[in-house]
């Protein structure tokens, strides 16, 4: 009961999912919305998990005096912080979209930022012409950005860097694409006939 | 007694539910409860103010809201409440001559207009193609299943970045240093995030058999909540339980670079030898895989998300590219049942390569295929 619950639950949701898809019924569009409004549910009780599971792994560094654990009492101290102020102060006003603002936002813009640099270091490993496959990559890459810029459209560039992207670009992209989507297809088909339990241990 | 049960609001939507009648049946109705009322008592005053105020009713008995881009289905519905709302009218039911009048009124409009009534159907015409598609494609899966279930051996083709996972847990045992797996961003329902925890439950296994702890940071609970029992899993098959520590499995935060910052804290500090990024990720797939690069960890990555895959390919030692992440627990459990499901997506492919070409050749014959097709 323990494998076949899952399975047998799973195959029932699956089938609704996919009906869903292909009909306009009433009846199984309540049902649909009914398992969305139970996944919000779910995600609320394994949110409250999540919580307790952020403070253990945090307070147990601490405890431990684990390497960085001046890091975990920054993070165990901003999360009852932001708690203790929501719920005096309400998430609308107050401390609490104070430090959304000034806090949150600009740490996230920072490590945003910080992609342009990490653009830059792997640009120059992928681009070393070691080899002919990394010539192409080179060569390609360098007619697109300068076809990006004012420089490309001066010396007739722009083009080709049209047809680079329009043409060899989009067709590799497709051919992921198709690969994508019907190992998307086949994983769920799996899962739905209950073909595929790896996801329950090997011995389902 | 039937005349006390048998109000006009009762009986109104006895004909409703009766097959959801058009307007001159229900007028017919009326006229019947009319004369029907006229032996027995009126409605309570208070069932008809509760039938005035309260939303209009279907006639299955369901509120009149229809579901969000079900406009056949709203439109019929709305028709039937309006419809029952005329039907609870004392008003109309007192005067037979108004009606009548109406009636005919009615019947001089039908002449000059011809009216359409939206019918609810139970299959969305626009999506046939995709229902054959997926009808043809789920019965090449399941022969080719039966065939494997019949012993029959099939080929696979080798993915280095698989055959990597072996080397990846090896070397961070013999280093003494952590495996780290990071699910992407995706949620549970993503099938991103399903092949993810699937590969996930054999790289536990491997890690469970070597004794090597794993650590996984998650952004999503519920993807924390399946991770920890499939690794807690994974170590109870290796024999290992003992090595299972749920505080390795754990939440960060929802914010996508909350997460990039936490994951990259954990590589700086662990020094993981192996780490495994496989799922759907989005911008913050190079700051990972930079990172990662940086403490000098072996680096294997699997994702569906196109535009994260040349950057994933620049910063990894091995790529799990497009549908070779969907073929990754089949490739590592050698389920016979499931290599069967993997040699069907191959025989997809060939079809729609086949279709891809004759539509190309046929393009350049100058026959467009789609007004065949209407």
């Amino acid at each position: 009961m323990k494998k076949t619950g899952p399975v047998v639950f799973g195959f029932l949701i699956g089938v609704l999912m996919l009906l869903h898809h292909f009909t306009p019924s009433s009846w199984i569009g309540d049902r649909y919305n009914n398992v969305l409004d139970w996944k919000q549910v779910v995600f609320g009780i394994t949110l409250i998990l999540g919580v307790i599971s952020l403070f253990t792994y945090h307070w147990k560094k601490i405890e431990r005096r684990a390497e960085g654990w001046g890091y975990s009492v920054i993070t165990v101290a901003g999360l009852i912080f932001m708690i203790a102020v929501a719920l005096i102060f309400t998430p609308e006003r107050g401390p609490y979209p104070w430090m959304f603002d000034h806090v949150q936002a600009p740490m996230q813009a920072t490590m945003f930022a910080l992609l342009a640099f990490y653009v830059a270091s792997a640009s120059y490993r992928a681009f070393r012409a070691r080899n002919f496959h990394a010539a192409l990559l080179l060569t390609a890459g360098v007619i697109v950005m300068l076809g990006r810029v004012s420089l490309g459209e001066l010396i007739g560039i722009d083009s080709v860097s049209t047809w680079i992207l329009d043409f060899p670009n989009t067709a590799a992209k497709r051919g992921v694409m198709i690969g994508v989507g019907l190992g998307m297809t086949a994983t769920a088909i799996k899962i739905i006939t209950g073909i595929e339990r790896t996801y329950l241990g090997k011995g389902a | 007694m039937i005349s006390a049960w048998l109000t006009e609001e009762r009986l109104g939507r006895t004909l409703l539910a009766a097959g959801q009648l058009p307007w001159r049946a229900l007028a017919v109705g009326m006229i019947l409860a009319v004369a029907v009322g006229a032996g027995m008592s009126p409605a309570p005053a208070a069932a008809q103010a509760t039938s005035a105020e309260s939303p209009p009713v279907h006639p299955t008995g369901e509120a009149a809201l229809a579901p969000p881009g079900d406009e056949t289905l709203g439109d019929s519905r709305v028709s039937g409440a309006q419809e029952a709302d005329a039907v609870s009218d004392p008003a109309a039911l007192v005067e037979p001559e108004i009606l009548a009048e109406e009636v005919a009124d009615q019947a001089e409009e039908d002449a000059r207009f011809a009216w359409l009534q939206p019918v609810s159907g139970w299959f969305t015409p626009a999506r046939f193609p995709t229902a054959v598609a997926t009808l043809l494609f789920g019965i090449t899966l399941l022969v080719l299943i039966t065939r494997a279930r019949g012993g029959r051996d099939l080929y696979i083709r080798r993915i280095a970045g698989l055959e990597a996972v072996d080397e990846a847990v090896g070397r961070a045992t013999e280093m003494g240093r952590p495996i780290l797996y990071s699910p992407g961003l995706d949620p549970m329902e993503e099938v991103a995030t399903v092949a993810s925890i699937n590969i996930l439950g054999q790289v536990a296994r491997k890690a469970a058999a070597y004794e090597t702890r794993l650590i996984m940071p998650n952004r999503d609970p519920i993807v924390m909540t399946v991770s920890q029992e499939v690794v807690r899993e994974a170590f109870t098959e290796a024999g290992r339980p003992d090595l299972y520590d749920p505080n390795d499995i754990y939440y960060t935060t929802q914010s996508q670079f909350g997460y990039a910052a936490a994951v990259c804290g954990t590589m700086m500090r662990e020094r993981p030898a192996a780490n495994f990024f496989i799922g759907h990720f989005y911008a913050e797939s190079l700051i990972l895989a930079e990172t990662g690069n940086a403490t000098g960890a072996i680096q294997i990555a699997g994702t569906d998300s196109d535009s994260q895959l040349p950057f994933f390919i620049c910063a990894c030692d091995y790529t799990l590219i497009g549908e070779e992440l969907y073929a990754g627990s089949v490739y590592l459990s050698r389920e016979p049942l499931l290599l069967g499901a993997l040699k069907g997506q191959d025989v997809a492919k060939v079809g729609i390569l086949a279709i891809l070409i004759l539509w190309t050749i046929l393009s350049f014959l100058g026959i467009d295929i789609r007004s065949w097709l209407g």
